[in-house]
């Protein structure tokens, strides 16, 4: 008698990417399936790469400016800022009282936004249509905000080595207080449509879990490391740009799953509205700008620093050797370290969990690609 | 007009130089650094002994400078006697003047110290220094962007692709001698379908 012939159980490799809606950029992901379930992944990435570290190295320090803001693009002001204090620190200098408040307003305001695109593009990959225009619709006052103040809505160049390019517009800080006003409301409304919703909860609760041994061993920082327990944050465990001065908390959960990461996610927003309320009523007088001049020559040294981007640690390591133009720009991307965590957390999990998965990593291909 | 006689001083040689006059506050050519001093650098002296060559503070940040081949064993001890557990980001510079052409760049954190420190370490072009995967994963791509943008290879990487390049291309951008819109040619000519890129 014959033995049983069984179908023949080949592994799968499939593409996902570079053009994929889910993937949320040109990011492609080289699957090997089972049937459904994902045996490895990947990545290929480097579609945007624009060699912007080669760039800084034939600008001057002060030129180099405006190209952070395509790294990552949806939280522009944030690459500004890291990119500011880091040159900063070469010369030694720093922004004055009122420059440093209106810092922390525009990055927080950023971050929101940011928080929103994703939260919006995530409930749409994962089925839910309704999150993504409540959300556009509260990142279009955000955006507001930044064009009245520097007239750019997304590639902003909101800041100045040394400090702002102008003074605040009148009613700025009354502006900034009336979107906290509106804001908070519109967070339960969100958490009304997703926290408790059972197909939300379904597709997102241990899903993509990675602990908080995982998350350092992969160096993932941000939302990411905050949703696995451990309550680190820059803006407070190393303060920079005056946030030691306002009062906010650093949401954490256990889990470490995508469902942990969207809560964390929603409630730094609260934090990041009181944050904006606190920094817009105690707006100190004074200049926006330190004494730089106007050709910037940081003496021959070399400084790293990092602060707390929307995605994670984002850090400039920079280099000068005297002259007006940067040795070295080195940018350490949030979104570039994360994603290598993606083969980790989908690894024997099914196909439809890795966009889940992509969405829950937040990331940005520009600042993966640079 | 240099070779043109001195007018007010006829007899003044055409190409004389300039008086020396050295303006009293030029920067000092070289990194302004302090001594780096606290426990941690002096137990890692005489642990690791001559392998550590600096231990200095440049703008209150601290920083050493290690022999290439104990970068590896020093960040193993970090990680586990020093609660140095995350490896923030692995880069490299490129100084083709010198002998030892690249630094590469380890910025390593500890969450229970709040500190971060940075390791530095010279290379010389043809060397291959230690992979530092088995110690941290995330080197992985550190390690791969580090290859794909100066050709410095390691030693045990597991998967020592480019990462950001196309696996074909030629020549590795951040190196100094790589100018700013060169390209390669045959590559652009063969998958884009044109003549040249800019």
């Amino acid at each position: 008698m014959p033995e049983a012939t069984f179908l023949d159980t080949t592994e799968l490799v499939l593409n996902m990417g570079p053009q994929h809606p889910s993937t949320h950029g040109v990011l492609r992901v080289v699957l090997k399936l089972d049937g459904e379930k994902v045996l490895g992944t990947d990545c290929v990435i480097g579609y945007l790469h624009r060699g912007v570290e080669k760039v800084a190295e034939n600008r001057s320090w002060v030129q180099f400016n405006p190209y952070v803001d395509r790294l990552d693009y949806v939280a522009a002001v944030s690459n500004g800022l890291a990119y500011c204090l880091a040159v900063e620190k070469l010369l030694n200098v720093e922004a004055p009282p009122r420059a440093q408040a209106v810092r922390v307003i525009l990055t927080e305001l950023n971050r929101i936004g940011s928080h929103l695109l994703w939260l919006g593009t995530h409930a749409l990959d994962i089925g839910a249509i309704t999150p993504v225009f409540y959300c556009f619709r509260e990142r279009e006052e955000s955006i507001k905000i930044l064009e009245k103040y520097c007239g750019a809505r997304l590639t902003t160049h909101a800041f100045r080595i040394g400090g702002l390019p102008a003074e605040p517009y009148d009613g700025f800080a009354r502006d900034v207080i009336a979107f906290c006003d509106m804001f908070l409301p519109k967070v339960d409304e969100y958490e009304e449509l997703l926290t408790n919703n059972r197909i939300w909860i379904g597709r997102l609760r241990n899903v993509g879990v990675l602990t908080a041994e995982e998350c350092k061993q992969y160096g993932v920082t941000g939302p990411i490391l905050r949703s696995a327990g451990v309550q680190w944050d820059i803006r407070k465990a190393m303060p920079y740009s005056g946030y030691d001065k306002y009062e906010f908390e650093i949401p954490t959960r256990t889990n470490g799953d995508t469902y942990d990461r969207y809560i964390v996610r929603i409630q730094e927003m609260r934090q990041s509205a009181r944050i904006l309320r606190q920094a817009a009523e105690s707006l100190p007088e004074g200049p926006v700008m330190a004494k730089v001049s106007k050709v910037v020559k940081p003496p021959v040294g070399e400084a790293y620093v990092s602060i707390e981007a929307p995605k994670g640690e984002l850090g400039f390591y920079v280099v000068s050797d005297g002259s007006a133009q940067p040795y070295r720009v080195r940018v350490r991307p949030p979104s570039f370290i994360n994603l290598q965590a993606l083969d980790r957390m989908v690894r024997g999990a099914l196909i439809a969990d890795v966009v889940a998965v992509i969405g829950t990593l937040d990331i940005v291909l520009g600042e993966v690609d640079r | 007009m240099p070779d043109q006689p001195n007018p007010t001083h006829p007899e003044a040689p055409a190409a004389a130089p300039p008086p020396a006059k050295a303006p009293p506050s030029k920067p000092p050519a070289i990194m302004a650094t302090t001594p780096w001093d606290g426990d941690l650098p002096r137990q890692l002296k005489e642990q690791f002994g001559d392998s550590i060559s600096e231990a200095s503070t440049y703008a209150s940040q601290n920083f050493l400078v290690v022999k290439f081949d104990a970068v590896i064993s020093i960040i193993k001890h970090l990680k586990h006697e020093a609660n140095f557990d995350y490896l923030v980001d692995i880069t490299a510079v490129d100084w083709p003047k010198r002998t030892q052409r690249f630094d590469l760049i380890y910025i390593l954190y500890s969450f229970a110290r709040n500190e971060r420190i940075r390791i530095k370490t010279a290379v010389p072009v043809a060397s291959r220094p230690e992979s530092a995967v088995s110690v941290h994963a995330t080197a992985n791509w550190l390690e791969r962007e580090v290859f794909d943008m100066f050709g410095i290879e390691f030693e045990g990487h597991p998967d020592l692709r480019r990462i950001l390049l196309p696996e074909d291309w030629n020549g590795h951008p951040l190196r100094k001698d790589y100018p700013l819109l060169q390209q390669d040619q045959g590559w652009v000519q063969a998958n884009l379908g044109i003549e040249r890129g800019q």
